[in-house]
Formats: structure tokens, C-alpha cells, sequence
């Protein structure tokens, strides 16, 4: 189950024409598609699309009513690969996933695809995580649409237009034989707005209906001579049909008067940044109606080489605003305007940074700088001369201390970490290698555990030159998402075949808990449209491992300790993998938060344990903080003029998984640490046991207060 | 300044300034997407254009999180709105703790001609500032300083307080103080419908929504505060007469001390009669006496007062029996029913985390015996088999609490064990060599006093704070006879504290090595 239900959302993509549908852009998406008659959907989570698949998810008995198959692929390249039913059949297709690594993940089917050409609509929605909150390398998808030749629609970042896009995509493949990139940024999949419904769309072709009647096209097999064929057929047929497509459908958009000294070229998703920085400039007002032409390019790819002369013509200078690097279209725009012998000055990068996101505030730079140079009458006295000094602000950057993402209160990944950073204690530090996932945040500050990450379910497999072992065996981390995306054959199959003689631990949360928590193989949730229940260590068993450790507490560090040092000791020479179960404690605690209450409410006995610090016995030294970095596990000052240090305080966002105590406990590190489990409807025995028990030692402790000087305060 | 106007230039649209531009700095976990639904509904329900976005995914775990929302009158035909907050162009920031207020500032959202601030004061620390063995919390006092320059209007109050107080959490109490702020054209009860509409939780919701609304149309800036415990009052001690009488002679004592000692010299006292008894109380004063006499009124009776501090501190030590003792007082119950909020007819479980190492079994033996056994591996490879291991006590029930209240009532023994030897070792070797640096060397003095504070913890942690003491001590030594010589004592002091390995104290230990060879 998914940490965000859309459940009552997905209600609204019953709407039909005449009606007007309100929330978020990743909604929006998903009822264009039932609205352009999807025949099948897929695709692989990760930000900012996620909840893309969350959606489609929510959505499986809506679109099985309409007849469209819905997959949770195993991977991007899964879904990638889905497509190829558009190869053959018109059918349309739509697969999501993130950019740029989902992509890259794909970009051998998407290569495939690519050279076939399809008879239906395909359509990869790609969510490009790209700048401030991105979570991934600083990469642009641009590149792959260029070599694989796809075509790549970056619409402005307002639901009708996205919505547009998604209809515009299908049309445009289906006119080109070419899949098509609907790319949304990071901000679009979760920007707010309303657009106008229409009705929702029954695939024409159902896939189960093609089913029945198999076709094939020999054209389209990727396979000398019909390959070669393709290299042809993409210049000579299938680039000249989107051009087409694109300028008899005015897919790009101008803005603003016809003819001006100036222009600004922009990409769609870039449409309402620059905007704005117009309207600070005084150059558009409120809905967006500039003074300076401006063309947008809602498909990026390919630049069509007409309509930008046609916009340049005239023109002493034109901006492209163009986000990221290398610069693809600026490159592409400049040798148009040299081979045509334009006059056109083209500006882009060099006013605007080579590398980095367009701020605000980099964008409104950019644009004075560029109007201010070409044409500055075009701007207002108080833009041209500002009158007042910008105020002078107070420097905190030494103040402020930086906050990335960490392991959640409770995480049961953070005791594994705590285990292994014991176990370097002990026994060394080792070569470390991670994966991608939540297990990633180990790496940072107080763990420090691992530096590489070469991709999903590559943990172990980036370890492979230390294979043959040594005087201190390698480690690598793996998640269970991983392991079901790709380590399974790429890293468990390499260390095995290799014969490895390195410790790899998966860590098995129950679910891809870093994109949302959605359901993978090895989820122990019953899913009625999926197959779970299906445990990693028998997958790694079938795979040909021998040695395996089955963990199903991670929160016990000393056993956790005792087994990562039995895989880094033991004379076995082959891969020993740790299977590190616990289930995600955002996630856990989703599910029986509810249930407890109830149970409470209807006065069943239920046990609420938390863990708690004896600020007098705690010294302040911290070092439980070092093994921990638990958000409920902080400081407070004492008030007392005898200490100097902030002492340990856990607060009431505690959830009582232990892990404190269990590290106090495994590193000997003091005797601070308290459980306190609170019983709600205690049974009848146990409250007159507990009440004896309290008089007998109130009794105690009265006997040796009577012999003692007490002060008010607990301990001085 | 006189300037042509360029005829092409187009005045600015007064329209824009219709635009509210909202941005929401939260950390992963706070609630910033509800309190971002309940202002996109709140305007909507108002008749105006409403645009939010938020950077969902892996950095809203427990990290640094914006959400960004701009609104605009319902008669502008279709606005524009930007999709990010730029800097200087913010009109209404919401922090949700106080160093995410500092980012605001530091990111320029909060700007002194339009922005209007509501924080909450309240501190969520991040791992940087709670790693440090000392003291490493950052200052909510600058960041206030920085806010009240920067905004035009400041709204500054404990708002996670006011929440929590009513049951519920801070989104509310942040969207209370919108409410009250002013800062949005709406009236107070269409923000209480949209949390209705919302539909969860609404009357906690709306209490807390009282209490931000109060908070703000207080105008409050409060003074943030850092996370401390609350004061309680020193009253005379209770206990048996004999006892009383004994400490209203200690108390005699210090009042004749000179009055910028004597507080201190009452905590101090309080500690070590707390942890033994008069008699040992008397021996504090014994100690500490001395030092006080080589002090004079010129220096501010800084030795003495470091003095009072540290020698109580040393003495107090941190072992088995005092541990045991704490933990089975009375008031200890009460104030761990108090933090878990334990109810009518709940029953409190305890189970106390101690993991005992040989080290401590045999601290716990008279000198001798002691010594014997410890210089024994065998014994001590023995000792270690019988007791270390992992103890959950289940302090509640009658065997656990019997059994640490039997640790506890050994403090009559205490004096004879051979931990209180070690320790009374340990203590005198470090005053004679304060002593010995009066009276010429006030400076030295004090600060070989403060490096006490580098002892702290149990087990592996306190042998480390030992070997930083020592480090730091045969450092001092080196530079006993220059001029900066406890300036330089105070910086490896400082160095020790700010990581744990003391990587940053042999660099400065090299350092005073290179000058003082």
C-alpha cells in the first residue's frame, strides 16, 4: 500500500465534458490519458512521479471498467519494454517513470522502440527531477531523445496544457510513427489548477481483444536489413511527419506583438519563470501578456527549423532561455541561424549560468541583462534606475545548520547502520559500498557508512573489483527495491558467478519505501491486483547463495552486530548476504496507528511503548546521538549551573522501536536509557498487581528518604 | 534625478500587485502539505485564483522542506504564476521552526519592504548540532536578531507549544497566526471552514487554530528559547534531623564564602550531599575552601567559582551506586508518568537498558581486593563472563526495583570502594596541580579547572573523555609559562569538545607542540 492513498481523487476522473476538474498535475495526467482512449499503462515509481503510479494505481478498477491493462513494472526498462505493443497494434500506450536515471534505465528498449516505430500512440511520461529538492545527478533526458530520435514535448506548467500535451503526444506519434517524451519537471507534478473534462475514452483496441488476433509487421523487426531501414525512415518519414504535425497543430506557441527588435525563446516547462521575471520588469501583466515576442517551445525536440527563423527574422536579438547543460537547443538553434546567414544575434548561456537551475532571481537577472542590452527603452524608469539601495541582510549562513533528508523516527534501517558502524569499530573499517534508496542516507552524518552509488540494484555489483576478497572483506548495501528492480540478476548473480568472497546486506522494509512506499515482490501486504509474499532469501537461495543470514528484528543491534561480524570473519568463501528485515516504520505506523486507537477506544488492552532519558544519569556526551541521529532523540539544556552540555531528551514524537536503548545496550555506553510502555485497559489482575507493586515500593522508598537529606529536585 | 522616460516603456500592471505570494519552510514531517491544502482551499472558497507546489519525494524525510503557493483575485482573467518563490518577491513566509526561519532569511524570502514573518521559535535540532560532544545547538538569538531586520512584520512565538498544549500539531497553530496576521484579505471564519472542510481532525485543529490566531494578534515575539528543563525551586532539604542540622552547618559555611561563590557553592554542595552525605559535603567544602582564600575580589572570584563547580562535579561521580540510587527515587516515577502522559487506569511498564562491564563489578569492591582482581586478567576475563552482558531491569516490578535498590543503599560502602579510590586519586592529582600554578599563574589555574568538563560519560565514552582530559592537561604543560598559555589550554579544551575522536585536538595539540618544543 502506498504512503499516499488517492482513492478520493481518483473519483474526480469519472468526469465527463462540462465538467471541471481541480488538483494536482500528476491527476491531471492520468485523466488526459483515460480521456485520449489509453489502451495500457505502466511504469516504475520514483520522484517527482510516484504518485503518478499512485494514481494509476488507485485507478486499476476505473481503467479495468474502460478495458486498459495497468502494470507496476519491475523497472523503467520493464516499462519501456511494455511499449512494444504499440509497435505492432494500434493501440495507444503510456509508461511513467523519472528522468534522468529512470531514463537511463529505459534507454535500451526506448533505443529498440525507437528504431521500430510504432503504429500506436506511445507515450513516456518522465518526470524530470532536475534542480533544487532533486534527489539524483544533474542530467538532462534531452540527450536521449536526441540519439534514440523520440520526440520530447515539455509543455507549460499549467494543467490545460498539460493536459494538451498528453493528447498532442499521441496524435503526433501516431501521425510520425514515433514514441513520444511527455516530459513534466519536478514542480508540474505537483502544481495545482483545474482544466475543463471531457469524456473519458474506451481504447478502441482493447489488449484484449488484440490479443485474439495476433499481427505482426516485418518492417518494424530491429534487425539488419530492416534496421538500416530505420535509420532512413526516422530522417526521410518520421522526422518530416512531426514537423508536420507540430506546425499544422501550432504546438509551439508565440506570445506577444508580431514583430519587436527583440525575442525571447523559452522552453514550455520554463513559460510561467520567465513570466514572471516579465512582470517584474514591467514587461507583461498578470495573465501573462508581454511586450517582448516571445516563442514557446512546448515540443523541444525536434526544433523545427522554420518556425524558428520565421521568429528570428527581423529580429537584432533573441534569448533562449534554456535550463541545464549541454546546451542541445541552443547549439541546435545557433548553426539554423549560421547555415541560413541570419544576423540574429543569439544570446542564452553566457547571460544566463552555464550550469544550475533558473532561480527566480537568476531569471529576472537574465532578462534585464538581455533587454537592458538590446533594447532598453522597453524598460520602466524604476527597473532602468532603481532608486533604493538593496537593504543589507544579516549573514547567517555560519548559523543556520544544513537539515538533508535522514532516516525517519524509528527507521528500522537505522539500527543495521548503527550495527555496521559498531562492527568498523571493532573489527576495522571496510570498503563500503551503497545503493540506491532510503539505506542512501547512511552515508551522511552521524553513519558515514558507504560513498559510491552507481545505480539501482548495483550496490553489490559496484563492489565487484573487491571480489576476491582480502585481509578485511568488502561490503555492499542493497535495498529491497533494488534487489527487485535489477540487484537480483546484476548483483546477487554477479557475486555468485564471481564467487565473491564479500558481505552484502539488503535491507527488506517491506515495500519501495524511499518513492512512497509501494508494493514490491518480497512486501509482506496482501495486494488483491498483485503478487507478494514472496521472500528475498529464497529468491537468493534460487539464485545459487549459500550463505545466508535471515534477520527478521533489525532493531536487535547486538544480534545485528554478532551476524555482520560472523559474515566478515567466517573462512566461507563465497558471497555471504544478510537478509535485514523490518518493516518501514513510516509506513507501520500508517497502518496501526488507526487500529490502535480504535482498539483503545473500545477498551481492549493495548501496550504504547516509548523510550525516555534520565537526564540526571545522562552525562551529555552524546554519543548515543553518534549511533542513532533519530529526529525524536535530540537535546535539551539542563537548568542547572553545574553542567555545561546539552543532556539526551527524547520527545514525544518517540515510537518505541528501541533503537536507543538497544545501541546504549551493544556499545555499553550508558545506563541513561528507559522503555516505558504505557498500558491502556489494563486486565483486572494486572491493575491490583501493579497497584501492590507500587505500595511496596513507595514503602522502600519512603524508608530511605527517612534516612536522608531530599532535596526537591530528583537528582542534583 | 531627472530621467527621460523611454516612450516605448509600458507602465507596470497594478493588477500584479494583487498577486499574494505565500511560501511555507517546514521540515520533512511537520505537516507543511496540510497547512499548503488548507490555503489553496481557503482561497479558492474566497473566489481567487490559487496555485500551490511542493517538492514531494525522498527530501521530505525528516529534511528541510518548501511549499510555495501564489493567489490572486478571482476577476483577473487566467494569472500566471510562477511555480518557485524567488528571492526579494515573497510576500507572507511561514517558517515552521526557528532555523528554518534562518534559511528563509539566508534564501532572501524575507525581505523588510513586503514580507511578513510567522515562525515558531520552537527548535526540531538538526544532526549537526546534536553530534557534538559539547555544546553545539546553534543560536535561535541570531536568527531572531536577523528576522527582525529583515521583515516587515514579525510574528515570533513557540507555535509547536501553543499546538501540542490543545492536542494538536503545528500546522494549525502556523495557520491560526496566518489567520491572525492579517497578512491575507479573509476573514478569521472562512480559515476555520476550510480546516472544517478538511474534514480531519477539525476540533483539535481549531483549538490550535485559536491559539496561533491569540499568538499573532498579540503581535508576539517572543524571546526563542532554547530547549531547557524547567526551573524547580531549591527549598531546604527534608530528611532526619541529625542530617539537617549537619547541613544547615554547611550552610553556614558558605555564607561566609564571598557572595559571587556562594550559589554555585549551594549547587555544588546540593550535589555531593545528594550523592553521599554531609560528611562527604564537609570534605567538598574542605576542598574547596583553600581555593577560595588564594582568590581575590580583583579576578571576580572566577577560580573559586570553577572551582565550586568542578570539584562538585568530580566528586559526584557517575558509578554503579549512584546510578542505582537515581534510578529508584521516587520522583524519578513521577516524572516519567508525567512525559509519557500516563492516564487514568493506564499502568506504567519500565524496563531499564544496563549493560555492566567487568570495570564496574570490580570498581564496586573495596581498594584492595579490587586492585588485586583487576591486575588479575584471568579474574577479570572471569568477571566479565559472569556480568557483562545486555540487563533489561524491569525497574516497575519488585525484583528489578529490589535489585537496584540494593546497588542503591550501598553508598555507605561507597567510600571504601575502588572506584572512590581511583576517583579521589584522579581528583587530587588534578588540584595539586591547580594549586600549583597559584598564585602566580590565576589564568592557568582556571582554565586546568574547566578541563573537568572533558570527563563525562560511561564506559568507552569516559575513558575517551579521560585520554582527551590528559591530552589536553600534558598540552597545558607545555604552554604553562607563556603568556597565552591558558588561552591555548582553553582552545584544546574546546577542540576536545567539538568531535568525538579528538582528531581536532591532536591538530591543535601539534600545533602548540611546534612552539612550545
Amino acid at each position: 500500500m502506498a504512503e499516499r492513498s488517492f482513492k478520493a481523487e481518483v473519483e474526480h476522473l469519472r468526469k465527463g465534458s462540462g465538467d471541471v476538474f481541480t488538483g494536482e498535475g500528476i491527476l491531471a495526467i492520468t485523466k488526459a490519458l483515460l480521456e485520449n482512449g489509453v489502451g495500457y499503462v505502466g511504469g516504475y515509481q520514483g520522484a517527482p512521479i510516484s504518485h503518478l503510479m499512485d494514481v494509476l494505481a488507485d485507478a486499476e478498477d476505473l481503467m479495468s471498467e474502460l478495458g486498459i491493462r495497468f502494470e507496476a513494472n519491475a523497472s523503467e526498462a520493464a516499462a519501456a519494454a511494455m511499449l512494444a505493443a504499440s509497435v505492432h497494434y494500434p493501440i495507444r500506450g503510456a509508461v511513467t517513470f523519472k528522468g534522468s536515471v529512470g531514463v537511463n534505465v529505459a534507454s535500451d528498449a526506448l533505443a529498440n522502440l525507437s528504431s521500430s516505430g510504432v503504429n500506436g500512440g506511445a507515450l513516456v511520461i518522465v518526470g524530470e527531477d532536475y534542480g533544487e529538492g532533486s534527489s539524483i545527478m544533474q542530467e538532462r533526458s534531452y540527450a536521449f531523445a536526441m540519439k534514440s530520435q523520440f520526440w520530447l514535448l515539455d509543455p507549460r506548467p499549467n494543467l490545460p496544457s498539460i493536459v494538451k500535451a498528453v493528447g498532442d503526444g499521441f496524435n503526433m506519434s501516431e501521425a510520425s510513427n514515433t514514441p513520444v517524451m511527455l516530459m513534466v519537471r519536478i514542480r508540474s507534478c505537483h502544481v495545482t489548477g483545474s482544466f475543463d473534462t471531457t469524456d473519458n475514452v474506451p481504447p478502441p483496441l482493447p489488449v484484449k481483444t488484440a490479443l485474439a488476433n495476433p499481427q505482426r509487421d516485418f518492417k518494424r523487426v530491429v534487425l539488419p536489413p530492416m534496421s538500416y531501414a530505420h535509420e532512413h525512415d526516422k530522417i526521410d518519414n518520421r522526422w518530416p511527419a512531426a514537423e508536420k504535425y507540430i506546425l499544422e497543430n501550432g504546438l509551439n506557441e508565440r506570445f506577444g506583438p508580431e514583430a519587436g527588435k527583440v525575442g525571447i525563446m523559452c522552453l514550455g516547462g520554463m513559460y510561467n519563470s520567465v513570466i514572471r521575471a516579465l512582470q517584474r520588469l514591467g514587461l507583461a501583466d498578470i495573465s501573462g501578456n508581454t511586450s517582448v515576442p516571445l516563442y514557446v517551445l512546448n515540443v523541444t525536440y525536434p526544433v523545427v527549423k522554420s518556425d524558428v527563423l520565421d521568429f528570428c527574422r527581423d529580429k537584432e536579438a533573441v534569448l533562449l532561455v534554456e535550463e541545464g547543460q549541454p546546451e542541445f537547443i541552443e547549439q541546435q538553434i545557433g548553426a539554423m541561424l549560421y547555415k541560413e546567414g541570419a544576423s540574429t544575434k543569439l544570446e542564452g548561456k553566457g547571460i544566463f549560468p552555464k550550469a544550475g537551475e533558473y532561480t527566480g532571481q537568476i531569471m529576472f537577472d537574465g532578462l534585464e541583462a538581455f533587454v537592458r542590452q538590446y533594447a532598453p527603452e522597453l524598460l520602466p524608469a524604476k527597473v532602468l534606475a532603481p532608486n533604493s539601495p538593496k537593504p543589507q541582510m544579516p549573514d547567517l549562513s555560519k548559523t543556520v545548520p544544513i537539515r538533508p533528508p535522514g532516516f525517519c523516527t524509528g527507521c528500522p534501517e537505522r539500527p543495521i547502520f548503527a550495527s555496521l558502524k559498531l562492527a568498523e569499530q571493532e573489527l576495522g573499517a571496510r570498503q563500503i559500498t551503497g545503493d540506491i534508496g532510503c539505506h542512501l542516507f547512511a552515508c551522511l552524518p552521524p553513519f558515514e557508512i558507504g560513498g559510491s552509488t552507481m545505480g539501482y540494484g548495483l550496490g553489490p555489483a559496484s563492489n565487484a573489483a573487491f571480489d576476491g576478497g582480502g585481509e578485511r572483506r568488502a561490503i555492499s548495501i542493497l535495498g529491497d527495491g533494488g534487489f527487485w528492480h535489477n540487484g537480483l540478476s546484476s548483483s546477487i548473480g554477479n557475486m555468485v558467478f564471481n564467487k565473491s568472497d564479500s558481505v552484502a546486506i539488503i535491507v527488506d522494509n517491506y515495500y519501495s519505501a524511499a518513492t512512497g512506499g509501494q508494493d514490491v515482490p518480497s512486501s509482506r501486504a496482501r495486494n488483491k491486483s498483485k503478487s507478494t509474499n514472496n521472500p528475498i532469501s529464497k529468491a537468493l537461495a534460487g539464485a545459487g547463495v549459500e550463505w545466508i543470514r535471515q534477520i527478521d528484528r533489525t532493531y536487535d543491534v547486538t544480534k545485528m552486530r554478532e551476524t555482520i561480524r560472523e559474515a566478515l570473519t567466517t573462512d566461507y568463501k563465497g558471497p555471504k548476504v544478510i537478509v535485514a528485515s523490518s518493516e518501514c516504520m513510516l509506513n507501520r505506523q500508517r497502518r496501526e496507528k488507526p487500529q490502535r486507537n480504535k482498539a483503545i477506544a473500545d477498551g481492549r488492552r493495548v501496550e504504547l511503548p516509548r523510550f525516555g532519558v534520565d537526564q540526571d544519569v545522562c552525562t551529555g556526551d552524546h554519543a548515543c546521538i553518534r549511533l542513532s541521529g533519530c529526529p525524536s532523540l535530540s537535546l535539551r539544556k539542563l537548568d542547572d549551573p553545574l553542567r555545561d552540555d546539552p543532556v539526551a531528551h527524547i520527545d514525544q514524537s518517540c515510537v518505541g522501536c528501541g533503537n536507543c536503548g538497544e545501541v546504549a545496550d551493544a556499545a555499553i555506553l550508558c545506563p541513561s536509557f528507559y522503555e516505558a510502555k504505557v498500558v491502556h485497559n489494563p486486565g483486572g489482575f494486572e491493575t491490583w498487581l501493579a497497584g501492590f507493586r507500587r505500595k511496596v515500593i513507595a514503602w522502600l522508598q519512603d524508608r530511605r528518604t527517612s534516612r536522608r537529606l531530599t532535596f526537591s529536585r530528583e537528582g542534583i | 534625478m531627472s530621467l527621460v522616460l523611454p516612450l516605448d516603456a509600458q507602465p507596470t500592471d497594478p493588477a500584479l500587485d494583487g498577486i499574494i505570494k505565500l511560501a511555507v519552510m517546514a521540515v520533512g514531517g511537520q505537516g507543511g502539505g496540510v497547512l499548503t491544502n488548507w490555503i489553496e482551499s481557503l482561497a479558492r472558497a474566497q473566489g481567487y485564483h490559487c496555485q500551490a507546489t511542493s517538492v514531494a519525494g525522498v527530501a521530505q524525510r525528516t529534511g528541510a522542506t518548501i511549499y510555495y503557493i501564489e493567489m490572486a483575485p478571482g476577476d483577473v482573467t487566467t494569472p500566471v504564476f510562477s511555480l518557485a518563490p524567488s528571492a526579494g518577491d515573497v510576500d507572507i513566509t511561514i517558517a515552521a521552526e526557528m532555523m528554518e526561519a534562518g534559511r528563509a532569511i539566508m534564501r532572501g524570502f524575507v525581505t523588510p519592504d513586503r514580507t511578513t514573518l510567522i515562525a515558531s521559535t520552537h527548535r526540531m535540532l538538526a544532526v549537526s548540532e546534536k553530534t557534538v560532544p559539547g555544546d553545539g545547538m546553534a543560536s535561535s538569538e541570531e536568527v531572531k536578531a536577523a528576522a527582525e531586520v529583515a521583515s516587515q512584520k514579525l510574528i515570533l512565538a513557540d507555535m509547536d507549544t501553543a499546538a501540542v498544549k490543545v492536542g494538536s500539531v503545528i500546522s494549525a497553530s502556523l495557520f491560526g497566526a496566518l489567520a491572525g496576521s492579517g497578512a491575507l484579505p479573509f476573514e478569521r471564519a472562512a480559515f476555520e471552514e476550510a480546516i472544517r472542510a478538511g474534514g480531519k481532525g477539525v476540533e483539535a485543529s481549531l483549538r490550535a487554530f485559536a491559539a496561533g490566531y491569540d499568538l499573532a494578534q498579540s503581535d508576539a515575539i517572543e524571546q526563542p528559547a532554547d530547549p531547557v528543563v524547567s526551573k524547580q525551586e531549591l527549598v531546604a532539604p527534608r530528611g532526619p534531623d541529625a542530617g539537617r542540622a549537619a547541613w544547615a552547618s554547611l550552610e553556614a559555611r558558605i555564607a561566609a564564602f564571598p557572595e559571587p561563590v556562594r550559589k554555585m557553592a549551594t549547587a555544588g554542595l546540593t550535589k555531593v550531599v545528594d550523592f553521599q552525605d554531609c560528611a562527604y559535603g564537609t570534605e567538598y567544602l574542605d576542598r574547596l575552601a583553600p581555593l577560595i582564600e588564594a582568590d581575590c575580589e580583583d579576578n571576580k572570584f572566577e577560580l573559586s567559582s570553577e572551582a565550586a563547580k568542578y570539584i562538585a562535579n568530580a566528586m559526584a561521580y557517575d558509578d554503579v551506586i549512584r546510578v542505582a540510587d537515581l534510578k529508584t527515587r521516587a520522583q524519578r516515577v513521577d516524572r516519567i508518568e508525567d512525559e509519557m502522559r500516563l492516564g487514568e487506569g493506564n499502568v506504567l511498564q519500565l524496563t531499564d537498558y544496563l549493560h555492566p562491564r567487568a570495570e564496574e563489578i570490580v570498581g564496586l569492591l573495596p581498594e584492595k581486593t579490587g586492585r588485586k582482581l583487576e591486575n588479575d586478567p584471568a579474574w577479570m576475563k572471569r568477571i566479565d563472563r559472569w556480568f557483562n552482558r545486555g540487563r533489561r531491569i524491569r525497574t516497575d516490578s519488585l525484583r528489578g526495583f529490589a535489585m537496584l535498590y540494593f546497588l542503591g543503599g550501598l553508598r555507605k560502602w561507597r567510600l571504601r570502594t575502588l572506584r572512590h579510590k581511583m576517583e579521589q586519586d584522579h581528583l587530587n592529582a588534578w588540584l595539586q596541580m591547580v594549586s600549583g600554578y597559584l598564585p602566580d599563574r590565576y589564568g592557568m589555574a582556571v582554565e586546568i579547572l574547566r578541563c573537568r568538563r572533558l570527563i563525562k560519560g560511561y564506559s568507552d565514552t569516559h575513558a575517551r573523555g579521560l585520554s582527551k582530559f590528559d591530552k589536553v592537561l600534558s598540552g597545558a604543560r607545555m604552554v604553562e609559562n607563556r603568556d597565552d598559555g591558558p588561552q591555548w589550554v582553553a582552545r584544546l579544551r574546546e577542540a576536545a569538545l567539538k568531535e568525538e575522536k579528538g582528531g581536532e585536538l591532536d591538530g591543535a595539540l601539534k600545533t602548540v607542540e611546534s612552539f612550545a618544543a
